[in-house]
């Protein structure tokens, strides 16, 4: 005997296996109804006692019925069988048991449980290490398991959708709001957690304008599609956040499902009520059902939850239900508690066998409990809305109804059809007219009951946790009397169902410890998602690339043609070094190249900013550390750009073009932010109509040669600008001709050596490259790839902002204190450079490390200092390389004090590792710069 | 996800904005005679007053900076108004 399908009741057969053995189902069925139909009692173990567990609802408030679902050779943890299709082929594993959940071999855990109370662990494995204990009690505990193959793509669509109102859920209330909404003109969203519309309708008997209430509901959804409205089945609102956004999960069967984000003027709640169970010794077991989840099964499936069916209940809803059970040919035994009955006793041997109530007791396959219904408000609670606990219908309902939010229906705690009609119509705009019903009026009649402290047995409040009642008595002993406190102390609604059946006999068995009132002790906050959701629903297609996007050259595909292996620097993928061979040989290799002959060097993501206007130069200077509008026309500065906390943030060239006309080359990973923060001056300290920011960096690329025969290359360019060393000094520009368009020199040099900077539209680039390739070949030109390139700027003791500076170095740490001594007009971070902190004795400053040895010192290796047998960082190393002009080790570093400290000889640690080297100024390569100019 | 009004592209995700401090707070000129703790005051207090504050804000996208009035705690926008002279 047992639960099982109706006669009659027929369909296309789908197959499955359930640990492990084959069985048969319905097209239309959701794994619970499967395996309802199959006569599976026990179908899982519970989380911490193993102890044999059953259905127990019919949606996602279900809290046993989870399986590991493997489909086409992927295994999805964790489904919850109640709001899962089945599909041909399924292969259904129980969660948490060894080898399946009938035979449990870790069912001898439920005779230990008076030991292992809520907090055990806590008290327990102290000593010597909660880590000895802990792999041993994760393996007995938890749910499903993650395969680790499934790694879904990112396929899943994602919406932006905009709606005058969105209804969630298609019950009676939902559906008649929509139309109401509908006729008055409004685009609507109607979204619905089932396959089918119509909520309660479809297994509730109604009828609704003359029509069978699945029918009438049938009628609103075609309608609705017809004039365009979308309606979405199978799609949950699982969150809502600020300013009416809604996410939907959307599933789909035989395509990947979607996420929809809604933004809706109004939003109307119609999402039910759960029903709860009632709290009574052994009230977990197997057969135990939710009295509204037998009416589904059988309204929906064709499923007969029992045969001998006890149907407990405190309301008049769930004994309404009865006649219809009978009528499919079970047994039904009314108990209503409010004749004062109790639950004394379940009696359980591998199967249910009956129940004793009040002395009496009755033989029985199945128990259908009802507690009363809960009004699943989640949205409203996590929008910021207030609840006010009804008695009525013992349970927390919305205290009044948000600007953008109002809950209608059983989410209202309204459960009379003509009543919650009529609020969905004027919810929709209606004017309160409802459709002819022909129903029976029933209220719920409820009298509330709740857990009882002190009285005997093990009564169940969480399934999902296995938290009874003995362990909430326990909490409040021990003072854990807020509810949150409840919660985390005994994982009360923490499961992945977040205690949809059992916070609320949960908190009303605190109030009734702690002698408050329910709406005194209040529930836990709500927050999304309603369910669980899959993470690439919520991610989408917002993974690497489309996530964080890459910049990339202009000319990637001609370095990629070059054999060009390329590294992200900052944001842009750059060339690294060029060659398939061993990376560190042909970074030296590229190094010792570039300072004999020339190098090649692509230099396009170096910023370009520009600023015109009658007040571009006192915008340049109050943005610069150095002052920028003293220098003539055609020249260029180096400078730094500090943080009003006096910090460096960037270095770069400025070039100037005019009085009106400057040209900032801050670092290529710092583009965005010093153009907006030039933006933010412009607007904020300047006159906006006397200066114009323009960054171009997109729109121009630099190629660079460098080294000792740059010039003879640039020359056979033809740029039509002169490259003597008096017409075009070190830190000047010359204006030339490339391709027909413009062409910008620029002598400026990271490498230490001659170099020349050609900038051309980003357009040009290509025919710039080629011919600088084919010139250059004579004069045995290499190419420059970034790994070399911070080689040769950190033998000239080069810094990079960012990397040999943090967060708290300032100009004078970097020897670069001119500035802060001269100036006398204002400019970003100018009173952070004298405050005490940067007047400080012991600031962190840039050095070089000449390193005794030939290893390498590791970047990050910290630089200490040894005083009473204790070890003190005294700095770090930010740059380190190994020279191949020098042929021996180099290094950058902040070191506390480095620069008075020249010749000192210090410690370095790293990783248990001991190194030794003296500080040394940062440049260690061509000390007098004259390469600059050879 | 907010959605702030820009008052040239009207309403649009909040990712596209970036605070950048409480409307009236105003970089205290040049010099020495700067208190420190004046200075510091500007670099590191603010009012984060609970409920209705005025704040400027920018729209990455278009680069414009503006005052907007909204509700620290509900999240409700009241108002945003150009910063611009003409605007």
């Amino acid at each position: 005997m047992g639960s099982g399908r109706i006669a009659g009741f027929g369909g296309q057969p789908i197959s499955f296996s359930f640990d492990g053995k084959p069985y048969q189902g319905l097209k239309g069925d959701t794994i619970a109804s499967a395996l309802l139909a199959n006569s599976l009692s026990i179908i899982g173990r519970s989380f911490k006692y193993h102890r044999p567990r059953g259905i127990f609802g019919f949606g996602a408030e279900e809290p046993n019925a989870l399986f590991d679902c493997t489909l086409e050779g992927l295994t999805t943890p964790n489904l919850r069988a109640t709001t899962e299709a089945l599909q041909e082929g399924m292969v259904l594993r129980s969660v948490n048991t060894r080898p399946d959940a009938q035979t449990d071999r870790n069912s001898f855990l439920d005779c230990l449980s008076a030991f292992i109370p809520a907090g055990f662990y806590y008290k327990t494995f102290l000593w010597p290490d909660w880590h000895m204990f802990e792999p041993r009690i994760r393996a007995m505990a938890g749910l499903g398991r993650l395969d680790p193959h499934n790694q879904p793509m990112p396929e899943n669509a994602q919406i932006a959708a905009e709606c005058d109102v969105l209804v969630v859920g298609a019950g009676p209330a939902g559906l008649l709001a929509a139309r109401e909404a509908a006729h008055s003109g409004k685009t609507i969203i109607l979204v619905d957690a089932g396959a089918q519309a119509g909520g309660s309708l479809l297994h509730d008997a109604a009828v609704i304008d003359g029509m069978d209430g699945a029918q009438w509901a049938d009628g609103i959804v075609s309608d609705l599609r017809e004039n365009g409205q979308r309606v979405l089945p199978q799609t949950i609102a699982y969150g809502i956040y600020d300013h009416n956004l809604v996410c939907l999960w959307e599933r789909r069967v035989g395509k990947p499902d979607r996420q929809w984000r809604v933004r809706a003027d109004q939003i109307i709640l119609a999402a039910g009520a759960i029903e709860r169970p009632l709290v009574f010794a052994d009230n977990d077991r197997p057969g135990i059902l939710s009295a509204q989840a037998g009416l589904y099964y059988l309204k929906r499936h064709g499923v007969l939850v029992g045969r001998r069916i006890v149907l407990v209940s405190n309301n008049d809803q769930a004994l309404s239900i009865a006649p219809l059970l009978r009528e499919a040919g079970a047994e039904v035994t009314l108990v209503d508690l409010r004749d004062g009955k109790r639950i004394e006793q379940v009696h359980y041997r591998r199967k249910l066998e009956g129940v004793t109530i009040s002395g009496t007791r009755h033989e029985a396959d199945c128990l259908l409990v009802s507690g009363g219904y809960t009004p699943t408000i989640h949205l409203h609670a996590q929008a910021g809305g207030k609840l006010a606990y009804d008695e009525s219908i013992a349970s927390f309902r919305p205290r009044e109804r948000l600007s953008g939010l109002v809950a209608i229906g059983a989410a209202n705690g309204t459960f009379a059809l003509s009543k919650l009609l009529r609020e969905a119509s004027i919810a929709g705009g209606g004017d309160g007219t409802i459709p002819q019903i022909d129903l029976p009026e029933r209220g719920t009649g409820i009298q509330a009951m709740f857990p009882e402290p002190g009285s005997s047995g093990r009564q169940w409040i969480d399934f999902q946790n296995d938290v009874t009642l003995k362990d909430i008595e326990l909490a409040a002993r021990e003072n854990f009397k807020p509810v949150e406190h409840l919660k985390r102390y005994t994982t009360l609604g923490m499961a992945n169902d977040q205690g949809k059946t059992s916070n609320m006999n949960g908190l009303a068995a605190l109030a009734s410890l702690t002698n408050r009132s329910i709406p005194d002790v209040g529930t836990t906050t709500y927050r999304p998602p309603f369910i669980p959701v899959p993470l690439p629903i919520i991610g989408g297609k917002r993974r690497a690339q489309f996530f964080n996007p890459l910049k990339r050259l202009v000319l990637e595909r001609v370095h990629r043609e070059e054999g060009a292996v390329f590294r992200e620097y900052g944001g842009w993928l750059r060339p690294a070094f060029y060659g398939g061979g061993d990376a560190r040989e042909t970074i030296q290799r590229e190094a010792l190249a570039a300072r004999q002959g020339v190098a090649l060097m692509d230099g396009s993501p170096l910023g370009k900013i520009e600023l015109v206007g009658p007040d571009a130069g006192a915008l340049a200077d109050f943005n610069s550390y150095h002052r920028i509008s003293s220098l003539r026309p055609g020249r260029m500065r180096y400078g730094f750009m500090l943080t009003e906390r006096g910090v460096l943030y960037d270095d770069g060239v400025t070039a100037k073009i005019s009085d009106q006309h400057y040209v900032i080359s801050c670092s290529s990973g710092h583009v965005e932010g010093v153009a907006a923060r030039l933006e933010e001056l412009r607007q904020d300290q300047f006159d906006p109509s006397r200066v114009f920011i323009h960054d171009q960096t997109a729109q121009w690329a630099t190629l660079i040669a460098t080294g000792p025969r740059s010039r003879e290359l640039v020359a056979l360019l033809n740029l039509g600008a002169a490259l003597d060393d008096a017409s075009l000094p070190h830190m000047s520009f010359a204006n030339g001709q490339f391709a027909g368009g413009p062409a910008r020199i620029s002598r400026v040099s990271f490498t230490g050596d001659r170099s020349y900077e050609i900038s051309v539209p980003a357009g040009h680039a290509d025919a710039l490259y080629r011919q600088m390739r084919d010139q250059g070949e004579a004069l045995g030109l290499t190419l420059l790839g970034s790994e070399a390139l911070l080689l040769l700027r950190a033998e000239k003791g080069y810094l990079i902002a960012g990397k040999d500076s943090d967060g708290t170095t300032m100009p004078h740490d970097l020897g670069v204190a001119g500035p802060r001594e001269k100036r006398k007009d204002d400019y970003i971070g100018r009173r952070s450079l004298f405050t005490d902190e940067a007047k400080r004795d012991s600031r962190a400053q840039l050095v070089g490390l000449t390193v005794e040895g030939s290893a390498q010192l590791p970047t990050g290796a910290h630089a200490i200092e040894t005083k009473g047998g204790k070890r003190r960082s005294i700095g770090f190393v930010t740059s380190s390389y190994h020279s191949p002009h020098l042929q021996r080790p180099i290094a950058l570093g902040l070191i506390e004090n480095g620069l008075s400290r020249m010749g000192e000889s210090i410690e370095l640690f790293h990783l248990g590792q001991i190194f030794q080297a003296s500080i040394a100024p940062a440049c260690c390569f061509d000390m007098e710069g004259e390469r600059l100019n050879a | 996800m907010q959605l702030f009004p820009c008052p040239f592209c009207g309403k649009r995700d909040e990712t596209e904005f970036s605070f950048a401090g409480e409307s009236g707070k105003l970089r205290p000129a040049l010099g020495d005679e700067i208190s420190a703790q004046d200075w510091s005051r500007f670099l590191n207090q603010n009012g984060n007053p609970r409920g209705r504050t005025s704040e400027i804000w920018v729209h990455r996208t278009c680069g414009d900076f503006f005052l907007m009035e909204r509700d620290a705690t509900s999240h409700e926008v009241l108002s945003s108004h150009s910063l611009r002279k003409d605007g």
